[in-house]
């Protein structure tokens, strides 16, 4: 035994000098044995002990009993220990916050210290602690490293920010530190800056409404002045930020692009990449004649080809941008086209982005060396690349008409190698050039067929049996290739099926004679023995065609199919634009809109690329034309003919000027006239739809009461309602009847009932003010409390006459959802105070969610199927909506009204299903799907949300919207 | 920002784990491990993994995966940017970037991890201000340590953290002055079966050693810097002179650090300097097939290729490799099917050739596809990019350094095609 323990020795001996001799302890008494080391007067055994604990800490162990021992060698001057110290507080403190506390008094006095160093390093390991109790302490501390003389603790307080705002949003704003923070960006140090604005940027992420970042010339100066000075990190927190200014003109545009063009040849391939982003994004705004437009286009290839030579995982990030820049500017990597050639030890997923990369910027200059390295690619040994490859040829032929045959001509020669998957895949793409190129290439159908039995993939079988049927009269023997497929049919996969119906029908319409036998077989075989829906429904409507009018079957069948285009795989232009301006992001690497990552709905800022200065068709620009607010012409009032146009299929946005301001007398009286007209029109028993009022209500913003003495449009809604629902017609937003909010018992006299109402994009709060005192009522004025979407006044509550005794006054006042934002319960709660001349008077309320439903909020149909697949389904909620005596068509016109978009309706056995989605002003995308089965008066409903939490509230519209 | 750090070694385990926030269940690598078990390779586990809360952006380095963790948008390049700047940091201190030597220094490693990161922020990642902060362990010190009992944490705050050069500190002394540059390229290319050329690009960099005392002022002029039209200079490289004079002037940082990286695209006519011929056949119906290679020195401005080391991937279906090298061993691994020749010299008088005959399997069809011929070499004292320094100059201190220059052109990847 002896010789063991000497070799145990040994061992220890030998592993003294490194760190791992911490780990070699395993006896009972550990704990006990570090205990009483950390309570050693020998300050070397104390920092060995503290040692030994961190290294415990790090595999896992649970070392927290050991807290008190551990705080106590806090009050130390060595550094180190200190350090180490703090290690063990930031890991441990949360589970031991009473324990915790013991640390405060040593922070705030290590705060005082004269070495900056310390100081820095208290502010910075206090905000680690996310402990309640702690963080109270934490201010005055922060408050004086925030204005220390020292810039290394200014730096270092400004992130602390960011992290208190992470455990305690309120308090830091309470505190008053973010407009500390704000005026940090304004510091002498640069790398203070740059801290501030990653602050900034942080917190400015979970609020998205919120002006943290309020950029301005003067600022967007100081930030490109820290640029130059700041290190490659602080660099790109500018660059990240500078990207989300939007330039007066486009001298201010050249003026910063000039600026950011030297940080295209920084090491740093991140600050490249966020230059990069900034001149795309930039550049926009640039006339393109202007020299230095051409200039800045020429600088922006080098570094993106440099960005190639790195390491392979920054080539990935760096190639999933360049393939968004490729289709936004093809022509700054034109002549590039050899870098993205593939090595055949690069990576899988760089070798795929190349190959992609490559068919983009295809054309005919270069065709020939792609399609030359394409045909290399195929025969390399990695089977999804060989794939990639093959399709590749095929794109190249559908995008390049004057390469089409030397493509299909490669192709063949793939086939010939008999290679399994390369011949499938090739099928499946000379099928597609087929539709490119009509009556072409078919004297390649011969070499097709001879593949017919090796082809197992269910996607290369359809292509072929498309093929087959669609060049049926020249085919010999398709009625017996077409009849092989037959045998199996219920083995086959739908996709198969379907086409395989498709292609013998085909054929009986091309050669009825022999063929009867065949199609009448397919017809049973889809209709009566399958169970699937798609197949039978196609089978069916075949059958009928073809026993009813076998002309018009020839017209249905063999009609002209569109061309296919290479464009079918491009971005969106839109998503292009938004991902654009997130070069270097996350959304970038993954090409979906940045709303569809950050969790829940933090952070969602749709970005836009600046229009280019100087077109005067910049209002048509997506987000200009919605949101509309200053270029539409104040006094514009629709002709009459437009007005009726408006009226009839009520288009909810007449081009009125949003701003609240008093209209010209011209048009009140316009509209007084129309108002007229109508109330005379629905005085009798026509019983009108509501939604005209609302229509017509959407045209003047505000209506002060006090013209006329009149009850408003708004007023005489309220009565208009009563008169009973609508009749065909497609409804408008449906306002709630005005229910009473004060009641003069509480408010010394004055009574206020209200409603609120969307029209034409502005949300307007309808109230009407009761005076039921004795004395007259003057000096209203509204205030809210911060509510959970932001909501607030957008101008001044407009009561212009004094309230006498017994009158009541209709008042809209518009509102905006800029104001400060705070989660209420419920969500859709609003606490307002009223004030006049008495008192101040407060009451609560509920808006319908609806109100906040805005009008562009009719998602892409490709991006709502992405969206609703990536919701997770946790987020879905049921519900039923009971007695809804509706059509599914009038029930998507009246939930349209409500700005409650479908965007697509499928009906499957006799059930229709409506694919809708909302947008909120949050930004909030809202997505449902709605059941509605023929003669059951109840609908199923599903929503999806990133927040769930609105689910609720968005049931409740539907069925309010529904059922009135 | 940078929520989480965890290190997973070559067989999987996770070794090391550090939160800049609040702490991350291990389990997220869960992900991770899913991904690694998909590759094929471990080169191949995609860079950036989507989990449900979460993003894990990984590199692979030293046989090292080092896998972040992220939980808002980051820019993911400033995530790889900076976990290779841990990387190399790791390798400053230890010499070596390896599970053990991560292990021995635990401590140091979180130290250093704690101060490069403050709440995901990067905080202090210039080796030199690092160097100040947490010196590097090494025995003597570890000795010294624990005999006087001092530390191996800074007390003072770097000078270099706030300065206007924030990666030079000051007060360096040498007693020998010296300024060395490295320029060294590396070409990658891609030669097709006829041996003509389809892409070759070169990438260069220029590494620097500086030990001068006090604050130099150096620049370093090209006689002919027009080649260098895509360059990414160090930060301490004053961008506006190089605009306007093409002459690099800047503060260097102490120690080594590289100045600057550049790149020669295709467009410029880029030299090849080894040419390989190459008959690889084999034929239907045949258990033998034919192998041939000879390399030989092309454009290489009469200077040696050195160190050639010839590597092939030869198809699956290949069973071994009978062939007779004239100068040089070779080695076939039946398993993996890898090829290598290390040929050592090319003299041009005698070339170097690898002749012989490779045995399939027995009614195996002919293989579909060619090997490809990856080529490594150097050459000494030769930019091949024509790239020259003109002179290098001090201002600023009144000694007078040692100076010296040397070039360097080696293989990047460099394929050839069969």
């Amino acid at each position: 035994m002896e010789w063991a323990s000497q070799l145990c020795e040994n061992r220890g001996l030998g592993s003294k000098m490194t760190d791992s001799k911490y780990f070699t302890t395993t006896k009972k008494g550990e704990i006990f044995e570090l205990k009483a080391e950390l309570n050693s007067d020998k300050k070397e055994k104390k920092k060995e002990a503290v040692k030994k604990v961190i290294a415990s800490m790090t595999v896992g162990k649970d070392v927290s009993a050991l807290f008190p021992d551990v705080v106590n060698c806090m009050q130390t001057d060595n550094l180190e220990l200190k350090k180490l110290v703090y290690l063990y507080l930031m890991n441990y403190a949360k589970s031991q916050p009473d324990m915790a506390i013991m640390a405060v008094n040593t922070f705030v006095k290590d705060c005082e210290d004269p070495n900056p160093l310390i100081r820095a390093l208290a502010v910075r390991t206090m905000g680690c602690i996310r402990v309640d109790k702690i963080t109270e302490y934490l201010c005055e501390p922060l408050r004086k490293c925030l204005k220390d003389e020292d810039p290394y603790v200014r730096k270092t307080a400004a992130v602390c920010v960011a992290k208190l705002h992470d455990i305690n949003a309120q308090l830091v704003e309470d505190q008053g530190f973010l407009d500390t923070l704000k005026d940090l960006i304004s510091d002498s140090n640069p790398m203070v800056v740059a801290n501030a604005v990653a602050a900034l940027s942080e917190i400015a992420e979970s609020h998205p409404n919120s002006n943290l970042l309020d950029l301005n010339p003067q600022t967007i100066n100081k930030l490109l002045t820290a640029l130059n000075e700041c290190t490659e990190w602080g660099q790109i927190f500018i660059l990240d930020c500078l990207a989300n200014y939007t330039p007066r003109d486009d001298r201010e545009s050249q003026s910063i692009c000039e600026r950011v063009t030297p940080r295209l040849s920084h090491a740093n391939s991140a600050v490249v990449l966020s230059a990069v982003k900034v001149l795309m994004k930039f550049m926009e705004m640039l006339p393109k004649d202007l020299d230095y437009y051409g200039t800045l286009l020429k600088k922006l290839a080098p570094p993106l080809v440099t960005l190639l030579s790195a390491e392979p995982e920054l080539q990935y990030v760096a190639l999933r941008n360049i393939n968004l820049i490729v289709q936004k500017r093809p022509e700054i990597l034109k002549h590039e086209m050899k870098v993205f050639f593939v090595k055949y030890n690069d990576p899988i997923y760089v070798k795929l982005e190349k190959l992609d990369i490559m068919i983009r910027l295809a054309s005919q200059a270069n065709i020939a060396q792609v399609l030359a390295e394409l045909k290399e690619y195929a025969t390399e040994v990695d089977v999804d690349f060989v794939r990639k490859a093959v399709r590749a040829i095929g794109r190249c032929a559908i995008k390049v008409e004057q390469s089409a045959e030397r493509c299909v001509s490669t192709l063949l020669d793939l086939i010939q190698t008999k290679v399994n998957y390369v011949v499938q895949e090739a099928i499946v793409v000379i099928k597609d050039i087929f539709r490119k190129y009509p009556n072409k290439y078919e004297s390649v159908i011969a070499t097709l067929c001879e593949n017919l039995d090796s082809l197992d993939e269910p996607e290369a079988r359809a292509a072929m049996i498309w093929i087959v049927g669609e060049y049926a009269e020249r085919i010999d023997n398709a009625d017996e290739l077409l009849e092989s497929f037959l045998e199996g049919f219920h083995d086959e996969s739908t996709q198969v099926q379907l086409q395989l119906l498709t292609a013998i029908v085909k054929l009986f319409l091309k050669k009825p004679t022999e063929t009867q036998e065949l199609v009448q077989q397919v017809l049973s075989l889809a209709t009566q023995d399958s169970d699937n829906p798609d197949l039978r429904d196609r089978g069916y409507i075949y059958w009928r065609l073809l026993s009813t009018d076998p002309v018009a079957a020839k017209e249905v069948v063999l009609a002209e199919k569109p061309l296919i285009s290479e464009e079918t795989d491009l971005i969106e232009p839109t998503l292009l634009e938004e991902l654009i301006c997130h070069i270097g992001t996350l959304a970038s690497v993954y090409h979906k809109p940045p709303s569809a990552f950050v969790e829940g709905s933090r952070g969602v800022q749709h970005r836009r690329i600046p229009p280019r200065a100087g077109s005067v068709e910049s209002a048509e620009s997506p987000d200009v034309g919605q949101s509309g607010s200053s270029e539409a012409p104040p006094a514009v009032i629709p002709s009459q003919g437009d007005l009726l146009g408006d009226l009839l299929n009520l288009d909810l946005a007449p081009p009125t000027s949003t701003v609240p301001s008093v209209q010209p007398s011209m048009q009140m009286g316009a509209m007084d006239l129309l108002g007229g007209g109508l109330d005379s029109l629905l005085g009798g028993d026509i019983g009108g739809s509501p939604s005209m009022g609302a229509g017509l209500g959407a045209a003047p913003t505000v209506m002060p009461a006090a013209l006329g003495g009149a009850p408003a449009v708004g007023g005489g809604l309220g009565d208009l309602f009563d008169l009973g629902g609508g009749v065909g017609m497609p409804t408008g937003f449906y306002v709630v009847p005005k229910t009473m909010w004060l009641p003069a018992m509480k408010a010394k006299g004055l009574e206020i009932s209200g409603t609120f109402a969307r029209r034409g994009g502005i949300i307007q709060m309808d109230m009407s003010l009761t005076n039921k005192a004795m004395s007259v009522m003057t000096d209203f004025a509204i205030q809210f409390n911060r509510n959970s979407f932001g909501m607030a006044p957008a101008g001044p509550l407009q009561v212009l006459t004094p309230l006498s005794p017994n009158q009541t006054i209709d008042v809209s006042l518009p509102l905006s959802t800029n104001g400060p934002v705070m989660k209420m319960e419920p969500l859709n709660n609003l606490q307002v105070a009223v004030k006049n001349n008495i008192d101040v008077f407060y009451f609560s309320c509920q808006f319908p969610l609806s109100l906040l439903f805005v009008e562009d909020g009719k998602m892409e149909r490709q991006v709502f199927l992405a969206t609703w697949k990536d919701i997770p389904n946790d987020n879905e909620a049921q519900f039923q909506i009971k007695d809804v005596h509706l059509n599914s068509d009038a029930a998507s016109n009246k939930l349209q009204g409500s700005n409650i978009f479908t965007i697509a309706k499928r009906t499957v056995e006799g059930q229709d299903m409506l694919y809708q989605s909302i947008k909120l002003t949050n930004s909030i995308w809202v997505l449902a799907e709605m059941r509605v089965q023929t003669g059951n008066p109840n609908y199923t409903l599903s929503i999806k949300c990133r927040a769930p939490e609105v689910c609720q509230f968005v049931y409740q519209c539907y069925e309010m919207v529904l059922k009135n | 920002m940078i929520h989480s750090l965890f290190l997973v070694n070559a067989s999987g385990d996770i070794f090391l784990e550090k939160h800049w926030k609040s702490v991350v269940s291990r389990s997220v690598c869960d992900y991770f491990f899913e991904a690694l078990e998909r590759a094929t390779e471990p080169e191949n586990v995609p860079p950036v993994i989507p989990t449900p809360h979460h993003y894990l952006i990984n590199v692979l380095r030293h046989r090292i995966y080092f896998v972040a963790v992220i939980q808002s948008e980051v820019p993911p390049l400033f995530v790889i940017e900076f976990l290779h700047r841990v990387v190399d940091t790791f390798q400053d201190y230890f010499g070596v970037c390896t599970e053990a030597a991560i292990k021995d220094n635990v401590v140091v490693v979180y130290e250093l991890l704690e101060e490069m990161l403050d709440n995901g922020f990067p905080l202090a990642t210039e080796s030199n201000i690092l160097k100040e902060l947490i010196k590097p362990p090494t025995i003597l010190r570890t000795v010294v340590n624990t005999i006087t009992g001092s530390t191996n944490v800074g007390e003072q705050l770097p000078t270099g953290q706030l300065s206007v050069v924030p990666w030079r500190r000051t007060g360096v002394k040498y007693t020998n002055n010296e300024a060395y540059f490295d320029v060294v390229e590396e070409i990658d290319a891609i030669i097709d079966k006829s041996g003509s050329t389809i892409t070759a690009e070169i990438q260069g960099v220029v590494d620097a050693c500086v030990k001068l005392t006090g604050m130099p002022d150096l620049t370093l002029s090209f006689m002919n810097p027009r080649l260098l039209d895509d360059v990414s200079f160090h930060p301490c490289v004053r961008f506006k002179r190089w605009e306007a004079e093409r002459i690099l002037s800047f503060i260097p940082p102490d120690g080594n650090f590289r100045l600057l990286s550049y790149h020669v695209s295709s467009q410029n006519l880029v030299a090849i300097p080894v040419y390989v011929k190459h008959n690889i056949s084999f034929r239907e119906g045949s258990s033998q097939g034919r192998f041939e290679l000879t390399l030989g020195p092309k454009q290489t401005m009469g200077k040696a290729v050195e160190s050639v080391l010839v590597s092939s991937q030869l198809p699956r279906g290949v069973l071994n490799a009978n062939l007779n090298a004239s100068q040089g061993t070779y080695t076939f691994d039946p398993v993996t099917k890898l090829l290598s020749w290390d040929v050592g010299k090319i003299n041009p008088q005698k070339l170097p050739s690898l002749k012989g005959s490779v045995s399939l399997q027995a009614g195996a069809f002919k293989p579909d596809e060619n090997p490809t011929i990856n080529i490594q070499f150097k050459i000494q004292q030769l930019a091949i990019s024509g790239l020259k320094v003109n002179r290098l100059d001090m201002y600023g201190e009144k000694y007078k350094p040692f100076k010296g220059i040397k070039y360097m052109t080696k293989a990047g990847k460099f394929q050839v095609r069969t």
